[in-house]
């Protein structure tokens, strides 16, 4: 009994992460069709930010992740998107190109500021006994922060006019021109949220793991799996993939082990692009966010 | 591009193949260099993923070659380093290799960090008579002359801290690494430690280096309720592991003993509170207590910037340091830097004593007999509580004998 109940929290918090992970590259691949290669390195930066905030200035841990790190973040990538990536919408292998440099760029800045050496902030919030088994309490903070944030996307998304305003114009840019939107700004806004949320992801995964200048390599292959067997409603695709993933990963990795579960996770995105060519919400939930 | 008719590739494969026999005969012929220095190369990242490890090793070596040359040189010459820096990359490896060997002409490349990289350039450098000194803790087993190892094997750090957890902690064993060869050796070595001792060996988990959650392994571990865990974990993401097990209260529950745990710097990314308690076992601590040690700290520290500015040493940066003495030490024995004069000075079971102690080669394996000290994390850093003196470097003895087969040269791996 007890076993299952710590599995069971196991399995949320496996999909809590592909789907933190995927929040930020849902809005800037998914809806703005940007291969963003950078997108490991923007999760890093929200790390950084969690750390000089809380070890240089003793700023409180839950501002430093939940307010200070998607705000910087998300100014980093208005830049970015100012100076690189307004210029290549709509090309998507250039927008490979150029955020693969961004990527190699920011891991050399980071080292050379910081060296390449490993940080990191101790987990908050101590542990809880369940049974025989005890687990960190942060686990349940970090599933509880994704629906929060989920929750969030959906709500400004649908009911919203922001949200509709990104979205039509997403959809077709020189019709929304037509109705006085400025495409250009849209984008701009958008890809600020999307890297925002990015940094969001980040600094909320920095308590369970270590930072440094190259950590962005564990996180994108993975971000990148799950957000594209999404499909093209990118927020319930990400959603759905990290449920499937998250699933099949920690029960194979529990079960046998985490190569295993490595693994597994790929065969099943393989079987399902096989199956979904254009993701899970090219077949099923079509008209949702 | 051309097709390749059979005529074309006969042609060009008789040009490189004379290209190499040339190149490979003129690394046999030592032509005497510009008279009043001594050539040696030092082969360590100190740039890429593993530049953490590479950079303190270079400025050991170095901070090696300017005592000896402070101190009026070898055999009346000057020692040139030659630092390549091979950035955490197999090719670069192999390329500045070659290079040592058939371009520089060195007397001895210090060199390699990984087994990985060392398994790149061992052949290299055999091919090609010019001795390799490999200096970093590994998963040991390589039986080769030419390759002279003073890094520690599994015998001389692995079974004193099993040991010292199957005395005080109980007898279950639990096992977890990083998923390529050395951890993998490593936990076979320890599997046959605890098998042999009445112990029981629950698992060997190996996870990719880039793995960052370990949530359901710590559950397994629960699970498993070993009487302490034993790991070999490696790199940065790794550390994640140490963080989430103090998080889910564990630290304090079930005992932990490593083979890697420090050579990273891990309790110094880590706070005290997610790693007080864990035991070690290393050839060298920046800690010990020595003289001979303080001393050598204290040199190392002004040398480069002062002790807030040098990087902490453990025994993967301190190792070229001693490896660069001792081969100097060997030259003046042997009186020529001669390769094969050198290797027959070292193979007479010679010793030399340094920052970690006394080390002794072992002619039949070209391994150090050496001190090691058990260590506990205590407030972030290394408590040194027992020193085990001079442990053979006997692992593969049963198959190695360099004395009788000075031929070999080959890695054996633990057979269980």
């Amino acid at each position: 009994m007890d076993l299952v109940g710590i599995q069971i929290i196991q399995v949320l918090s496996g999909i809590a992460t592909l789907a933190l992970m995927g929040a930020g590259l849902a809005v800037i691949f998914g809806m703005m069709r940007v291969i963003n290669f950078a997108h490991g390195e923007f999760m890093m930066l929200g790390g950084y930010v969690v750390i000089v905030c809380t070890e240089q200035f003793g700023i409180n841990l839950w501002v430093a992740m939940l307010i200070i790190a998607p705000i910087l973040v998300g100014l980093i990538g208005l830049v970015f998107e100012r100076i690189l990536i307004r210029f290549l919408y709509g090309r998507m292998i250039d927008t490979l190109i150029a955020t693969w440099g961004l990527s190699l760029f920011l891991i050399g800045v980071i080292t050379w500021i910081f060296g390449n050496v490993t940080r990191g902030v101790q987990t908050p919030l101590g542990s809880y006994s369940f049974g025989d088994y005890s687990e960190k309490t942060y686990t349940l903070v970090m599933i509880a922060f994704t629906v929060v944030i989920y929750l969030a996307i959906f709500v400004v998304l649908r009911r919203t006019k922001l949200g509709l305003i990104a979205r039509g114009t997403m959809q077709n840019p020189s019709q929304a021109s037509c109705l006085g939107v400025s495409p250009p700004r849209v984008y701009m806004v958008t890809f600020a949220i999307g890297a925002a949320l990015t940094g969001l992801a980040g600094a909320i995964l920095a308590p369970l793991n270590t930072v440094i200048p190259t950590i962005g390599v564990s996180y994108v292959a993975q971000a990148f799996i799950t957000v594209i067997t999404g499909g093209a409603a990118a927020f319930t695709g990400t959603v759905l993939a990290s449920g499937v993933f998250g699933a099949v990963r920690q029960i194979i990795s529990f079960q046998w082990t985490p190569i295993l579960g490595q693994v597994f996770l790929l065969i099943t995105a393989v079987i399902l692009l096989r199956i979904f060519p254009t993701g899970i919400t090219g077949r099923y939930f079509r008209r949702s966010t | 591009m051309g097709s390749i008719t059979r005529r074309k590739f006969l042609a060009t494969s008789a040009a490189s193949a004379a290209a190499i026999t040339a190149a490979g005969l003129m690394g046999n012929v030592r032509i005497a260099r510009a008279d009043d220095e001594i050539v040696i190369a030092s082969l360590f990242d100190q740039s890429g993923g593993l530049d953490v490890y590479g950079t303190p090793m270079t400025m050991c070596a170095t901070l090696a070659v300017e005592e000896i040359n402070a101190a009026g040189g070898l055999l009346g010459k000057k020692i040139r380093l030659i630092s390549y820096d091979p950035q955490s990359n197999m090719e670069l490896y192999a390329q500045y290799a070659q290079e040592a060997a058939l371009k520089e002409k060195v007397a001895v490349v210090q060199g390699a960090i990984t087994s990985a990289s060392r398994e790149v350039i061992r052949p290299i450098l055999g091919e090609n008579k010019t001795m390799l000194w490999y200096s970093v803790i590994y998963e040991g087993g390589v039986c080769d002359m030419n390759n002279v190892v003073s890094g520690a094997t599994p015998l001389q750090m692995g079974d004193p801290v099993v040991e010292y957890g199957m005395k005080n902690y109980g007898k279950k064993v639990y096992y977890i690494g990083a998923d390529y060869n050395a951890p993998q050796i490593i936990g076979d070595w320890g599997k046959k430690y605890v098998t042999e001792h009445g112990g029981e060996w629950l698992a060997k988990n190996l996870f990719p280096l880039d793995v960052t959650e370990f949530g359901p392994e710590i559950s397994k571990i629960q699970a498993a309720k070993p009487d302490f865990l034993y790991t070999c974990l490696v790199g940065g993401a790794h550390i994640s592991f140490y963080r989430q097990w103090a998080a889910a209260g564990m630290l304090s529950k079930i005992p932990m003993v490593s083979f890697t745990f420090g050579v990273g710097n891990e309790h110094k990314s880590l706070k005290p509170e997610e790693c007080d308690g864990i035991v070690s076992a290393q050839p060298y601590f920046q800690e010990l207590e020595t003289p001979a040690n303080k001393a050598f700290v204290k040199r190392f520290q002004d040398r480069f910037g002062g002790p807030d500015k040098a990087p902490y040493l453990n025994s993967v940066g301190s190792g070229s340091y001693i490896g660069t003495w001792f081969w100097a030490e060997a030259v003046k024995k042997a009186g020529t830097i001669e390769r094969e004069a050198v290797l027959k000075a070292l193979a007479s079971g010679m010793s030399w004593e340094g920052p970690s102690g006394k080390l002794t080669i072992d002619p039949a394996s070209m391994h150090c007999t050496q001190d090691v000290h058990l260590a506990k994390v205590e407030g972030g850093s290394w408590k040194v509580f027992q020193t085990i003196n001079q442990l053979r470097p006997d692992d593969v003895k049963d198959r190695c004998d360099l004395t009788k087969n000075p031929e070999t040269a080959e890695q054996f791996t633990p057979q269980i």
